[in-house]
């Protein structure tokens, strides 16, 4: 789960899934493994997609198709979340289960990993015993002999009973062996998978259910699989089987009566039925064990911590690193944007003078000329030359320390703060995510387990300044606080007020997380387990493509999408008149008095909320707001500065306008979202009042104590 | 025998092997997913800045479970 086009945009919202063939003889392959062990780069190399790869567990929340062809077949690649098991404990499982059961596979590949093999054997074995036209792909092999892991491919093939191949990402070739077999797979016999073994009462009580179920499963689910599942009281499977086949099997008499002798059976045997799931998932990892001693070799079992991962979650360095670590890429950021952003800024407006010299000679009327270079063009063409270069570095940047690793240990070393707050430690990763794009924050708290808990997530994503809002921010930190020069001194300034203020969202994202954890939401925190992977060195060129490509242009493309109609409505309301007056001076006036009380005014209001599509619009369509019938002709700090404190600003009005920036309701795509995940326009609304009241509360105050001082 | 303990008493470096799991609902489930059951060895690597939760290398992966949680896996100390 990353924020590549589909999951900051509204197809994240859909979430059925529906397997599309293109022809009847089309191969629907299912692709599964365990989180993190390079699924999607697997389903990347094959597709030739870019589905967003990226070093933390639990990445790909949704379900993923693509599609590609062989000499023999062309195949539908399905990716389905990444699963420890398929016995259904969470959504995802069921997900997975139901889609290898159900959704029409062909074959399936078992992604593992082949640094602890056993741990994804567990899944491949589950995955084989369902369906037998199984390919197991040993992923990371590169990784597994650096750390000394040796893994004989040929004799795990024979212990397994089904196709195996090893791959590594970076090796091209691995990958074409892959299709060959995934070809010789299914156009092949069907393999005969390793059988797994139970102990022997779970045995015996399979056996005295498997007669009852022949005849009722017309072959598509394996009788020993489901016996096994009936017994187990699982009733997802039976209502899954009534949908798919109408067939309700614990209503058969015949079947209940078996199932209710095997677990007499297994009673006899003091297996209860609390007890029989861990003794069915121990049985398997016994499988795997069994299968690991006879092709693993070297694996001592032992990875000793790197001397990195002690010194970035050690008690001393821990939380400075990390503050330091935002600081640093903010800086770099800030640096890295001032020049190409000016460059940019001037390009822009040329052309738009040229435009304009063009309608002037065609004899445009100057509503049209109004309407198309001071409306529809110069607002997106400032939010393109304010915006893309700050994202074209951020977003690389924050990829890079995605890819290395880097994330889950800020999850490991928030977790505590965050217990206390009754949440859970995964929200850092959310929040990380906010830091790209809400929206994308919003979807990825699928990877909090606890309802409760996700909830909390959510409503507190916005606290984290996304990167339509940082940039503003940016811009009024070095106008009026650290000056328009460019220097060392003044960026490292701007970096650490930045910091400043993103440190004051975390704060509220603590307050506001024990607030709700301590009314609306009460709980206590749930379970929590996390995988510190191992870092990983980052693929530095496609960390810049997929970066610039998927995220830049689209988070980009989605604002100028609204600033171009935005721009439109307010040159039309500051320039239609009723009774004398623009209807945009009736609508900051009227806002004005509010505007004032929280420190602002109205013409700042009135940006917000026609910013509502896009937060990258608000200071844009505020100096069109003060401009009037003028318009912008140019974006250097010096005119920008002038503009704002000609309109009154000062530096409180700059404060009020950073923490309201830091602090108000999402963008609609983000409430959208949390309206789809969350279940309910109630949780929209409550994600739009909270930081917003929060933020009126906070700009009051301060415009208050500033008022008192006379400032 | 006296050398039974919780998981979340053993201290980084020490290894130990999985006795009973105590834990119960979701949290029992997770634990077995990750492939922590009944005479799995386990070896903690690490502890977050603030003490918990800490870090546990379980068959080749390297988990953080919260010390709440991790009361309830009776492990034997090697």
């Amino acid at each position: 789960m990353g924020l590549t086009a589909r999951s900051t945009g509204f197809s994240a919202m859909s979430e059925d899934f529906v397997v599309e063939k293109k022809s009847p003889s089309d191969k629907v392959i299912a692709i599964a493994g365990n989180p993190n062990v390079g699924k999607s780069t697997v389903f990347n190399a094959l597709t030739g997609l870019h589905q967003h790869t990226g070093n933390w567990p639990g990445k790909t929340v949704s379900t993923a198709q693509g599609s590609f062809r062989t000499k023999k077949f062309s195949y539908i690649l399905a990716d389905i979340p990444g699963t420890y098991s398929l016995l259904a404990h969470s959504k995802e499982e069921e997900v997975a289960r139901n889609f290898i059961c159900f959704g029409g596979a062909d074959a399936a590949i078992v992604v593992c990993d082949a640094t602890c093999l056993e741990r994804s054997l567990n899944l491949a074995l589950q995955v084989m015993e369902l369906c037998p036209r199984t390919l197991v792909c040993v992923n990371l092999m590169d990784e597994a002999k650096r750390r000394g892991i040796g893994i004989d491919l040929q004799r795990l093939e024979e212990e397994l009973g089904v196709p195996v191949v090893g791959t590594s990402a970076h090796n091209k070739k691995s990958l074409v062996r892959l299709t060959q077999r995934l070809d010789e797979l299914c156009g092949g016999d069907i393999p005969t998978p390793r059988r797994l073994r139970y102990i022997k009462p779970i045995e015996q009580a399979v056996e005295m259910v498997t007669p009852a179920l022949s005849g009722q499963l017309d072959s598509i689910l394996p009788p020993r699989w489901t016996a096994l599942r009936l017994i187990d009281n699982d009733t997802s499977l039976n209502s899954e089987i009534e949908k798919y086949y109408g067939k309700d099997l614990c209503g058969i008499e015949e079947i209940s009566e078996a199932v209710e002798r095997a677990k007499f059976h297994l009673a006899e045997n003091e297996i209860t039925c609390d007890c029989l799931k861990d003794r069915i998932v121990s049985c398997i990892l016994l499988n795997a064990e069994e299968v690991c001693d006879e092709a693993v070799f070297g694996a001592s079992g032992r990875s000793v911590p790197s001397r990195a991962d002690k010194i970035l979650t050690s008690k001393i360095f821990g939380y400075p690193i990390m503050l330091l670590m935002l600081m640093v890429i903010f800086w770099i950021t800030i640096v890295g944007a001032n020049y190409p952003s000016e460059l940019l800024g001037n390009a822009l407006f040329w052309l738009g003078d040229r435009l304009s010299e063009l309608l002037h000679f065609l004899n445009a009327p100057d509503w049209l000329h109004g309407i198309i270079i001071d409306g529809a063009y110069r607002v997106p063409a400032w939010v393109i030359s304010v915006m893309l270069p700050p994202m074209a570095i951020f977003f690389p940047l924050f990829s890079l320390l995605e890819d290395l690793g880097y994330l889950p240990r800020v999850a490991y070393n928030l977790d505590r703060p965050f217990c206390k707050c009754n949440a859970c430690g995964k929200q850092a990763l959310t929040m990380c995510m906010g830091f790209g794009c809400n929206a994308a924050g919003v979807v990825g708290c699928r990877i909090i387990d606890s309802r409760r808990e996700r909830l909390i997530a959510m409503l507190t994503n916005a606290f984290v300044p996304c990167n339509g809002r940082f940039p503003m921010i940016l811009t009024i930190i070095s106008l009026f606080f650290v000056g328009g020069t460019v220097g060392f001194g003044s960026s490292l300034l701007s970096a650490a007020a930045l910091t400043g203020v993103i440190l004051l969202g975390i704060a509220m994202t603590f307050l506001v997380s024990k607030i709700l954890s301590s009314t609306i939401l009460k709980g206590e925190p749930s379970s929590f387990t996390l995988e510190l992977p191992p870092f990983r060195k980052p693929q530095i060129g496609k960390i810049l493509v997929r970066s610039l490509l998927d995220r830049t242009v689209f988070v980009l493309g989605r604002a100028v999408a609204a600033a171009v109609p935005a721009g439109v409505i307010i040159w039309l309301l500051a320039n239609v008149s009723i009774g004398g007056e623009a209807i945009l001076n009736h609508i900051t006036g009227a806002l004005d008095p509010f505007g004032r009380f929280i420190g602002m005014d109205g013409a700042v209001v009135t940006a917000f909320l026609l910013g509502l599509p896009a937060n990258e619009i608000v200071i844009p369509l505020t100096a069109m707001a003060y401009m009037q019938q003028g318009s912008l002709t140019e974006i250097a700090p010096a005119q920008m500065l002038e503009l704002f404190s000609q309109n009154g600003w000062t530096a409180v009005t700059a404060l009020c306008v950073i923490i309201f920036a830091l602090m108000h309701f999402p963008c609609a795509t983000t409430l959208l979202t949390v309206k789809k995940e969350a279940g309910g326009w109630k949780w929209a609304a409550m994600a739009f009042i909270i930081p917003t009241v929060c933020g009126v509360v906070l700009c009051a105050v301060i415009a208050g104590v500033a008022r008192m001082f006379g400032i | 025998m006296d050398n039974f303990c919780s998981l979340c008493d053993i201290k980084v470096g020490e290894r130990a092997v999985v006795e009973r799991l105590r834990t119960h609902g979701s949290m029992r489930r997770r634990m077995l997913d990750i492939g922590l059951c009944d005479g799995t060895v386990v070896e903690c690597v690490g502890r977050s800045p603030m003490g918990d939760p800490s870090a546990y290398l379980i068959r080749g992966a390297v988990i953080a479970i919260r010390a709440n949680d991790s009361r309830g896996v009776i492990v034997r100390g090697i």
